[in-house]
């Protein structure tokens, strides 16, 4: 399918989606819509206050403390509030725990709604066609595609993402990692696992 | 409606193929067109509702064959030729040709940056009472509705369990038309594999959606 096919791929249409995205900006600054400079501003906080380090010190502050973790379960928005570090997030956050009997892992059938203020923008591959069809009937299929396999006797809950609440998968916690403090932990938590199509790294496994 | 945007359950669009390292934008023009879309949509010239209901309305040879910020361009340009912010030939000349409509909430300035950075509120005071509660059976209505709705058809016509009761929010199928926030209650749907894919599914799969009330009815 052409979502793969990325535009920087293609030069003919990327200079001419390139002067198509330039005169609408034009037209808008021209009108007094926008600021440029706030177009900016919006693009450099999007790649620098938002990503995946955030949902994995949320993940790793719940593998610490279980009172953290009760309350992350309880209500997301309000458990993720209480931590000063993590970027501000919205409401209607929900947490879904892994354990060895379900497996859960989330996708938006309908477009591409993602817990962005934890994970930063969704990848390519979960706004396509292939993940967003398949995800909820074959789910162990889409997790072949990922080199994940789970028994066959765990439940998988597939949630699909159809409103404004937004769902963060909190894996289950790397055997022999007791001990660990929080940031340590947080660098096994991959992007992957808190969508629910990855698991986190092994401890002393390469990042 | 019963676009093409709809996917879930459909066949033929071959494997997954996550890209390692993966950067934020591929290109410059990508994370412009982001930011006028947060932008304009933080000035109030639309809701996310209708910006989700212009990009499902692109055709689907378009929507099938467009990337991702490319469906979000054309979605943005044609919701605003449709409410007059800007005009075709403007789009076309690349300049501002005509005098500018008010901003509900005025000109999109660095100030308003921190805003759209944390996702908008959804949820509202009750109308009514609840109508179900969790443990009750509910069976997704046979509706197609020819707007915008978050209801997917794969669960049309089936029957699950509610989950979670999310409160009340904005219902999407009246904020995307301009008829008002509507707020309904948000329950949590659970679905047996089975119950969506039929006997050959995989009995270890239950798939959930977020409904809104008006999308269920007791089974």
């Amino acid at each position: 399918m052409s979502e793969h096919h990325h535009d920087h791929d293609d030069h003919s249409e990327l200079s001419e989606i390139e002067l198509r995205v330039r005169a609408l900006e034009t037209v808008l600054t021209e009108k007094g819509y926008v600021d440029a400079a706030a177009l900016d501003a919006i693009v450099q906080a999007y790649e620098t206050k938002i990503g995946p380090h955030n949902g994995a010190r949320v993940v790793a502050k719940a593998w610490a403390d279980p009172d953290f973790k009760r309350a992350l379960l309880a209500d997301a928005s309000k458990a993720v509030g209480t931590l000063g570090h993590v970027s501000r997030v919205g409401d209607h956050l929900v947490a879904v725990e892994n354990t060895p009997e379900r497996h859960n892992m989330v996708v938006c059938t309908l477009c591409s709604c993602y817990p962005w203020e934890m994970l930063g923008l969704p990848p390519v591959w979960y706004k396509a066609a292939p993940y967003r069809s398949r995800a909820v009937k074959d789910p162990r299929g889409v997790l072949k595609d990922f080199g994940v396999s789970l028994p066959k006797e765990t439940e998988i809950r597939v949630w699909d993402s159809t409103a404004e609440t937004r769902f963060l998968v909190l894996p289950m916690r790397p055997k022999a990692t007791e001990g660990w403090s929080e940031d340590k932990l947080a660098e096994l938590v991959t992007r992957d696992s808190m969508i629910g199509t990855g698991f986190p790294l092994e401890p002393g496994a390469p990042s | 409606m019963n676009g093409v945007h709809d996917m879930g359950g459909m066949d033929g669009f071959g494997k997954v193929e996550p890209e390692p390292n993966e950067p934020m934008f591929h290109t410059r023009w990508e994370s412009r067109v982001l930011a006028m879309v947060r932008a304009m949509g933080a000035a109030g010239a639309f809701n996310i509702d209708t910006s989700r209901f212009y990009r499902e309305a692109l055709p689907p040879h378009v929507y099938l064959s467009s990337s991702y910020y490319k469906k979000w361009l054309l979605g943005l340009e044609d919701m605003l030729i449709a409410r007059g912010f800007i005009g075709k030939a403007e789009v076309a000349e690349g300049h501002a040709l005509e005098p500018a409509k008010a901003l509900k909430r005025g000109k999109f300035s660095v100030d308003d940056v921190e805003r759209v950075m944390v996702r908008g509120k959804f949820g509202r005071a009750a109308q009514a009472p609840a109508k179900f509660k969790a443990g009750d059976r509910v069976r997704a209505r046979n509706i197609h509705p020819a707007t915008h709705t978050r209801l997917p058809r794969y669960v049309r016509g089936h029957v699950g369990v509610i989950e979670r009761d999310h409160g009340v929010h904005v219902f999407p199928d009246s904020a995307a038309i301009e008829a008002g926030e509507n707020p309904q209650w948000l329950y949590t749907v659970v679905f047996d594999g089975a119950e969506l894919w039929g006997a050959d599914a995989d009995p270890s799969v239950k798939i959930s959606i977020d409904a809104f009330e008006p999308y269920l009815e007791k089974a």
